[in-house]
Formats: structure tokens, sequence, C-alpha cells
């Protein structure tokens, strides 16, 4: 006990050096995912280079993951297809957790009629499968990049929105909000100095929580057919290819994209987790 | 008895939102029924009178509100329309593929129930063992792993290079509806349900293992302790009942994700369910059936949240004089619980 009350008592630089594991970890994470990121979007045009002298060859030194059926290398082509899928749900995961933050602050704060509306709104967007909703989205909007980001964007909101509302709905019953109110504070006043220091870790933390479904419902929704259209490098059109090649005996078709795909989404979820720890009032102390 | 008459009628509005939103989102699609139906050669060879006539019995150029009221009305009277690329009623189609995804949901729904509570008490009994670190471990990989992929997986394994099973499809190939015994159904059913179960471990196990922690760091296990009871008798003696109701009532709750994954399963395994019809549908500009299909799908799902809400009501008496809040939340406590399950993994 009285070690955490030294450690909470102690300077910041010590407080994140007590920490320094997980600081190392998120680190690692996101220097990770921008090698990948830069390292796909560099080799962008090489990913879709052919050579027909080099089809259907297994993991080599040249080609550490093989060739497909063109003479393509794989490992570009899963680098550029893990960035443009990273790159998607980047966006897809912005957008959804700006709307997260509107709705459940709208929720919270704007009244009895306007939290039963957007608890609604919630319960219908979690009540269809989110495969069946993202399918519904991007064929309304005649498939392609932007039907699977639109989609992605408008399916993942919710269980944030459903966070965020609870946490400001907890900070609008609570005492130093209302000692803040009864001192004179503004709306605007309190919102920025007592209501985000406590949002705002959560909101960062959903957000990055929010990739790793946002890539795999983006992989998932394009190895359907929905998303990316086949000329473009991305993990789902790999693996849907690959389907064709599932007698022939050419495992690394499938599995390498998948792995690395895996390996992706992992780091994704160390760094928020990691951040999660570092930023969470919560959770700061373990 | 009236708060379920409330839940049903809650439920209900939502189902015709839930209508409204995929008729609307089907509606407007620029992919245009009739080129898309009838093909682009055919299209273009067509007079100007038959395209028309096509145009509208598609009814374009009628508005949107006009079109959804004309199709609801039919729908409610059971007249789903008719699917083009099944050539046959869509409440045809759909009852059909529904028995196939119906029995390999349910297999996936009980083998991933069992086990993931099994995973989760065990890891919860034995926290910070290496049994607890495996079963943590495993459920975090599983949680970042594509089902399509792991089912592309399972099939090069078990279906290619060992031959133990089929390599798709629910029923031999060439072989006449009648000659298939339930033995071949079982045989094409056993990989995707595995798969599909899996992947649905993860989220049961996480979720029973804080539940088992939180048990057994009660006053009454304590006291049980003290009387000199091991781990494995508190949990039986103790803890069983105390969490499988919550296990029970958490996997009614993920109806939607099973129904989820089940698309992306029956698409690799060529397995001829709702979610490979919903697949083709999408793909071939079926309106009528894909509109049919997310009505149906949001339909089971909204059966599972009823059932897991009238269970919550069972377990815990106080949620019933709480109504009001918890209720209109419907699934969400459980879904929050489960979010905090999966992000809280690590420790607490």
């Amino acid at each position: 006990m009285s070690e955490i009350v030294s450690v909470l008592h102690a300077p910041r630089s010590r407080r994140l050096g007590n920490r320094r594991v997980t600081l190392m970890s998120f680190l690692l994470a996101v220097v990770l995912l921008a090698a990948v990121c830069i390292a796909g979007f560099v080799c962008f045009d090489a990913a879709t280079d052919t050579d027909f002298m080099q089809k259907n060859l297994a993991p080599c030194v040249e080609h550490p993951f093989g060739t497909d059926w063109m003479g393509r290398d794989m490992l570009l082509r899963t680098l550029s297809g893990l960035a443009t899928s990273v790159a998607i749900g980047l966006l897809a995961a912005g957008v959804s957790s700006l709307i997260a933050l509107m709705l459940g602050t709208a929720a919270a704060l704007g009244g009895k009629r306007v939290d039963a509306v957007i608890s609604w709104l919630i319960d219908l967007m979690m009540g269809v499968p989110h495969i069946i909703l993202l399918i519904l989205i991007s064929f309304a909007l005649g498939k392609g990049a932007l039907g699977v980001t639109v989609g992605v964007a408008l399916t993942h909101w919710p269980s944030l929105a459903r966070v965020i509302r609870a946490e400001v709905m907890q900070l609008k019953e609570s005492t130093f909000v209302a000692a803040a109110h009864r001192l004179g504070a503004s709306p605007l006043r309190i919102a920025v100095k007592h209501m985000l220091p406590y949002v705002l870790p959560q909101f960062v933390v959903g957000l990055i929580l929010l990739f790793p479904h946002a890539i795999l419902h983006e992989a998932a929704i394009t190895f359907l057919g929905f998303g990316l259209s086949p000329e473009q490098p991305a993990i789902g059109i790999i693996l849907s290819e690959s389907m064709s090649y599932l007698s022939a005996g050419y495992w690394w078709l499938a599995v390498l994209p998948g792995l690395a795909l895996i390996a992706v989404v992992m780091l994704f979820d160390l760094a928020g987790s990691s951040l999660r720890k570092m930023i969470d009032p919560h959770s700061s102390q373990e | 008895m009236k708060d379920i008459f409330k839940h049903i009628v809650r439920l209900s509005l939502l189902l015709l939102a839930v209508s409204f939103v995929a008729f609307a989102l089907v509606s407007i699609s620029p992919i245009d029924p009739v080129q898309a139906n009838v093909g682009q050669a055919a299209y273009i060879s067509m007079g100007e009178e038959k395209r028309a006539q096509l145009e509208a019995y598609w009814g374009v150029g009628t508005p949107l509100w006009e079109r959804y009221i004309n199709w609801l009305s039919a729908f409610i009277q059971g007249d789903m329309g008719m699917s083009l690329r099944f050539n046959a009623p869509v409440s045809e189609v759909i009852a059909t593929r529904a028995i196939s995804s119906l029995a390999l949901m349910l297999l996936a729904w009980v083998i991933s129930g069992v086990l993931g509570f099994a995973m989760g008490v065990i890891a919860g009994a034995f926290r910070g063992r290496l049994v607890d670190r495996l079963i943590k471990g495993y459920c975090f990989v599983l949680a970042s792993t594509p089902t399509f992929w792991l089912g592309r997986v399972f099939l090069m394994i078990f279906a290619v290079n060992l031959g133990w099973f089929p390599l798709g499809f629910s029923v031999p190939l060439g072989k006449s509806a009648a000659d298939v015994t339930l033995l071949d159904a079982a045989h094409h059913i056993i990989l995707p349900a595995f798969t599909l179960s899996v992947i649905g471990v993860a989220n049961i196990a996480l979720h029973t293992r804080e539940k088992t922690i939180d048990v057994l760091e009660s006053d009454y296990v304590r006291f049980a302790r003290a009387r000199g009871e091991s781990s494995m008798q508190l949990v039986k003696r103790h803890g069983l009942r105390n969490l499988a109701l919550p296990a029970i009532t958490l996997q009614f709750a993920s109806v939607s994700e099973i129904f989820g994954g089940s698309v992306l399963v029956e698409q690799v395994f060529s397995y001829p369910g709702l979610g490979q019809a919903a697949v083709t549908a999408g793909l071939g500009g079926d309106v009528a059936l894909l509109a049919g299909i997310a009505v149906f799908s949001a339909a089971i799902v909204f059966s599972g949240n009823l059932i897991a809400n009238i269970l919550y009501g069972v377990i815990d008496p106080r949620m019933g004089k709480r109504k009001t809040s918890r209720l209109r939340c419907g699934s969400g406590d459980v879904e929050a619980a489960s979010l905090a399950a999966v992000e809280g993994g690590d420790g607490r």
C-alpha cells in the first residue's frame, strides 16, 4: 500500500519510468506499424509487377513469402495490402470514434428524449450482424473502397458510444462537477476542465481498440467480394484468390499473408492496451 | 410478464426499423436492378418497350416510401418477393437455407459456449498459473484472427492434406437429396462448426474468467476455503451456479457475432446457408433476397437478445426492480461486460 502511495506522489518522470515496459511496448508497436505502412506504400507499384518466369514459387531467400500465379512477390503484395488495410482502418476507426464521441456525449447530456433516440439507434445498429450490415452498406454505395470505409465507419461506433455515454453520465453526477457548477463555472468550462480529462483517455483508447475490428472487417468484406477491387493490393483479395489454389498445395499464398495480418492486428491491440494503461486514470497504477 | 410484453413490442419496432434501413440501403444502390439481373448483353439487345416493362416491374421511378410500403405489406403477408439469383420465392430460399445455417450456428454456439465456459472457469480458478496464461494468450490471439483465414487454413490442413473432411458444401456432390444420410450432413458440418467455435470461445472464456475470479474472491468462498475446501471443490460447489447463468446470458446476447462469423465460414466452405446466400445476393444485385435475409438475421439476433434479457431477470431478481434503466439498454450490459472482459483481459 505504502508503495502505491509513494508512486502516486512521485514526480511525473519517475511515474512514467515505473511503467517503462508498458511505454516501451507501446513505442515498439507504433514503430513497427509505421514501418509496415511505409514499406507497404513504398513498394505499392512493385507489388503488382508480374514476372511469369517465376510463377508459384515456394518461399525462398529471394521471395520470403513466395510468388503467386502471376509471379507477383507475395511479401510485397502482403505489405502493400497491409498498408492499405491500415489506412482504411485508421480512417474508418477515426470517423467511427468521432461519431461515437458525439452521440455518446449527446445521449448523456441532451436529456431524456435524445438519450432514448440514441439508445434506440445503438440497439438498431447492434441488431443486424455487422457483416450483413457491411454487405448492405457497401452494396448501397456500389462496392469499392468507399463502400468499405463508409461501411466500417458507420457500423463500429455503438460500443464506444455506450462507453462514452456511461462515462459522461457518471461525470455529470459526480461531486466535483456539481461543485464547479455551484461555483459558477460555465458549462463550457466544466466540459473542458472537468470532463474532458476523463473522457479523452476513454476516447483515445476506444479509437485504438477500434482499429483491429476495423481492419478485420475490412479484410472480411473484401474477401467476400464487396470491398477493394482485385487489382488493388489487399489482404482480403489475396486470401480470396488463394481459395482457387486450395488443392494445389500452394500453402504460402494463404498462410503467410494471414499470419502477417494477425501480427498487425495484435500490434494494434498491444499499442491500444498499453496506451490505456498509461493514460487511463482508473488503471494507471497497474 | 408485462416487461416481457413491453420488450416484444420494442423489439418489433426495432425490427420494423431494420426492415426500413435494409430496404432503403438496397434501394439507393447505384447497381441498376434491371441491368444487374438481365445481364449486359441482354440489356443492350433488349427493346425499349421491354426495358420499360422491366423498369415498371422493378419500380424504377416510384418514390422510395411508396415502394417500401408496398414491399412491407407484402412482406408481412409472407410474400417476400422473388429471388432472381435462385429463381424462387425469397421465403422459400430463406427457409431452406435457414435450416442448414441454423444447424451450423447452433452447433457452433453450443460447442463454443461449453468449451469457452470450461476454459474460463479453469483459467479463473488457476489465476496467474501457466494454464491461465495459455488460455488468456489463446483468447488474445484468436481475437485478432480473421475467421475466414482460419477456415481457409483448416480446409487446407484437414480437408486437403489429411483428407478427413470434405472440401465444402453441406452434402456430398452428385448424390440425390433422398440418398443423403444424417451422417453425410454431420461429416460436412463438423469443420465449419469447428472453425466457428474456435473463434467463438474467446469472448465467453474471458468473461467467465473474470466472473470466476470475482466469485473466488468473495467472502463466502473465503469462508469455505477456511473450512478446507480445495479450489476445484470451491468452483464446483459455490461457483458453477453463479457462473453458468451469466455465461448462458452472454452466449444468447452474442448470437449476432456467431451469425456474422457464419457468413464468412459459409463462404469459405461453400456451405449453402443464409450467409452464403446473402453474399450471392449482394454480389448479384438480388435486392429482394438481400433485404429478406437482413430482416431475418435481425429477427434471430433480437430473439437472442430477448432471451438474454429474460434470463437476466431470472438470474438476478434485483434486475426486475430496476427494470427501466436495465432493460432499455437491451443487450447493452452484456455487451459492455464482454467488451470490458476482452479489453481488460490482462490482469484485473
